[in-house]
């Protein structure tokens, strides 16, 4: 089965939601869609206090090519451009405000009907980027950006990222045994834009009914691969080192090496903009863990309120920690009045035993975060570095090369807290190079 | 069509609680392995006891009264300077138990309550908590203290219950040598092997023999080395290279003059090789951190116990060799970093 060097095994605790079908969200009266919701360059609202917008309708326009629009999640009038808390930032950062009508009336033309395989590649990837999709797996990086290689890069490899190494978060597995034609489908347009005649979906061995539903439904041109259930098999660098022996080079983009990689939330997303003109306007999200009455997968729309998504879920139960994605890589938030992004691939509550919240202890270099580590850094010494605040010291030891997985940080017995020191760390070094 | 919203007295005062969010916010991961450093401890400990078990055997009460004052003296020693100094008290890291069980193996059965205390100070006090406590001290505390207990009271370091059985040791304990002592003593006086007594492998490797108080029993400790691994405390490479190293050397010098130098195997199973492979070499601290830093480190570690065993002043060299290697993990770190993922090869 195939891997990467390094890794760890967290308890999968996958059983806890990814039995439960998707269920739709129903329509909320209110919606605060974040005007930034990738990464990358700003976006400025076209719409204004008291504009009516009907579904799908475009409520930002993107200020370069690394950007995209956001759309109105369903139809009524706009009722501020306000701030709300960024789940990311944890800073207020603005947001279109939307009173729904109730109507969910479409955008005039909306859903259309046409063949993406009769577009140009100009086509879709014009497509692509007025839906306004993104890397669905929580990176949320324009998903046209990745489809537009310059010129000198060769692009012979594409990967649909059905990995889902985070524990506890099941949507990308949901979306594989409900909806695999969208997926495939969507694979099948970004191959036609990428040029290539084949691809490969990764899945971890853990999904074996959607490994086996894979196999019968994938055209031959799309291969399925069995990955070992390990993480981070799904970070883009050690998926592509997994399936093709490449390493992208430190620095690099997977371009470099010939490979570009969509999960495969993000290639449904762009089968419903090519062939429908349907915009990123809802997500599959695994609401769950052991704080959460009632974990379920729900299709929610980008801009439902985290408070309302927890009370369609039963509410809270000796919550100690939300997150915004999974447990490695997820951002704890403070406050449940923020809103479901495109980004937003599970919604985790934990109590208090499931989480980790002791003190942290002197490192005792007992290497495990060495052989933990996937892009095989020494992470024991950038945290000493980080503890100190000694970012150049950090630097000349691979600091820009740590992906931030947390697998260090799981597996050390001193409990401490490796991730936060490197984040703290790269602060410091952004900061000292705007400064000159 | 719930209008989930909707405003309404009993809505509103839920929300109101529920606004009044109490959470942990705090960077990823969110989750952690259930393996600290206390339990890392732990399992050490649960590793020696097969090896002090077959020395309170051999040696009775005497040695159960030694690694009880020395556990005890470490653990009272780290509270009290931790306490005068203002620094928070971690004796519940396990880590001074740990070190007192070990300088207590490391301790000859009959050692004084003096010997036992005054090498727990140095343990605990100087090589420990001097160069800031757990995970700054460059060099194994209760190697340091035994070593200097070695070199301030060598009589008292080198007085060697012979082993009885546990369920006769009904008069005074006599004292002999060592399997190594009588191998350097036969060497250096009659300038052959063969003059040495006992040189059976069977006694050592059971533990039937004078020495350390948790050292003479091969077995026990490999049984205790292999747990270590089986847990994952500890790789295989610094106990496989450091007992490689030593065989290997003294084989060659064995097979070109067996009159002058004993078998592979005696230096295998007699003396601190067990322990100090299996035990002391791997402590996390002292040790280098990548795996191939273990290889080189343990391969010194075997290269100078030969040399001492076989060339040097004392008869055992162990403690020394790990001492030695200790001060070069800094280098050893240095020279063995990994090449990191992506770099242009």
């Amino acid at each position: 089965m195939k891997t990467f060097k390094g890794g760890i095994h967290p308890p999968e605790e996958k059983q806890l939601v990814k039995d439960n079908p998707i269920v739709d969200f129903p329509l909320s009266s209110r919606y605060h869609v974040l005007v930034q919701q990738h990464l990358g360059a700003p976006a400025k609202p076209v719409v204004k206090a008291g504009d009516e917008v009907k579904k799908g309708q475009v409520l930002s326009e993107p200020l370069g090519f690394v950007s995209v629009p956001v759309h109105a999640p369903t139809s009524g009038r706009v009722k501020e451009i306000g701030r709300i808390v960024h789940p990311v930032t944890g800073l207020l950062a603005p947001c279109i405000v939307i009173d729904a009508d109730g109507r969910d009336e479409w955008a005039e033309g909306l859903p259309l009907e046409r063949d993406p395989f009769a577009m140009s590649r100009e086509e879709l990837l014009d497509a692509i980027k007025t839906a306004g999709v993104v890397g669905m797996g929580g990176a949320t990086f324009p998903t046209h950006v990745k489809l537009s290689p310059p010129k000198d890069k060769t692009i012979d490899t594409f990967i649909v990222n059905g990995a889902e190494c985070e524990p506890y978060l099941s949507s990308d597995h949901r979306l594989m045994l409900e909806q695999p034609e969208r997926v495939l489908k969507g694979a099948g347009v970004i191959m036609k834009a990428l040029g290539l005649d084949r691809a490969t979906i990764a899945i971890e061995a853990n999904k074996p009914d959607a490994i086996k539903l894979m196999r019968e439904k994938a055209p031959a041109e799309i291969q399925v691969e069995t990955l070992k259930v390990k993480y981070p098999q799904g970070a883009e660098k050690q998926l592509i080192n997994a399936l093709t022996g490449r390493e992208v080079p430190s620095g690099g983009l997977p371009m470099d090496v010939g490979a570009v990689v969509q999960n495969a939330g993000t290639c449904a997303a762009v089968w419903d903009a090519c062939a429908r003109g349907i915009p990123l306007i809802e997500r599959i999200t695994s609401v769950t863990g052991r704080g959460i009455v009632q974990p379920k997968n729900i299709r929610v729309r980008v801009g439902t309120l985290l408070r309302e998504v927890i009370d369609f879920c039963g509410g809270l139960n000796g919550a100690a920690k939300i997150i915004f994605g999974g447990p490695m890589m997820g951002i704890a938030q403070f406050t449940q009045d923020i809103a479901i992004m495109k980004g937003t691939s599970g919604v985790l509550v934990l109590r208090e035993e499931d989480t980790n919240i002791t003190a942290y202890s002197a490192c005792i270099s007992c290497g495990r975060c060495v052989e933990a580590c996937p892009m095989e850094l020494i992470p024991s010494v950038l945290s000493k570095l980080g503890e100190k605040g000694m970012y150049q010291k950090a630097m000349e030891n691979n600091l820009l090369d740590c992906v931030e997985c947390g697998s260090c940080t799981y597996v050390c017995p001193a409990n401490r807290p490796i991730v936060h020191f490197v984040k703290h760390l790269k602060a410091l070094s952004r900061a000292a190079s705007a400064k000159k | 069509m719930k209008n989930i919203s909707a405003s309404n007295p009993a809505e509103d005062q839920a929300k109101e609680q529920a606004s009044k969010l109490s959470v942990y916010v705090s960077s990823s991961p969110h989750v952690h392995s259930t393996e600290d450093v206390p339990w890392i401890m732990r399992q050490v400990i649960y590793a020696l006891i097969p090896g002090a078990l077959v020395g309170v055997y051999f040696f009775g009460i005497p040695a159960l009264k030694v690694i009880a004052l020395a556990v005890v003296s470490c653990v009272v020693m780290e509270a009290l300077w931790q306490k005068l100094t203002g620094n928070p008290i971690t004796i519940k890291d396990g880590s001074a138990v740990l070190t007192g069980l070990l300088l207590a193996m490391n301790l000859p059965s009959g050692a004084p309550w003096w010997l036992v205390v005054i090498g727990s100070l140095v343990a605990i006090i100087i090589a420990k908590q001097l160069f800031g406590g757990i995970g700054n001290n460059p060099f194994n505390p209760a190697l340091v203290g035994r070593v200097f207990l070695l070199i301030s009271f060598p009589v008292a370091m080198t007085t060697w219950p012979e082993p009885r059985s546990f369920f006769s040791q009904a008069a005074d304990a006599t004292t002999g040598a060592t399997p190594l002592g009588a191998l350097k003593t036969a060497i250096f006086e009659h300038g052959t092997i063969a003059a040495a007594p006992g040189m059976n492998l069977m006694d050592p490797f059971l533990g039937n023999v004078g020495g350390s108080l948790g050292e003479i029993s091969a077995l026990a400790l490999i049984l205790g080395g292999i747990y270590l691994i089986a847990r994952r405390i500890i790789t295989w490479h610094i106990p496989v290279v450091y007992i490689a190293t030593v065989a290997v050397l003294t084989g060659i010098l064995w097979l070109v003059n067996p009159e002058g130098y004993a078998s592979p195997a005696f230096h295998l199973v007699a003396g601190g090789l067990m322990l100090g492979a299996f035990f002391m070499a791997t402590d996390m601290v002292t040790s280098p951190i990548t795996n191939t830093g273990k290889v080189v480190f343990a391969a010194g570690c075997g290269v100078i116990t030969v040399v001492i065993r076989l060339w040097g002043g004392y008869p055992e060299g162990v403690s020394f060799a790990i001492l030695i290697m200790n001060a070069f993990v800094p280098l050893i770190n240095r020279a063995t970093r990994p090449t990191k993922f992506g770099a242009v090869r």
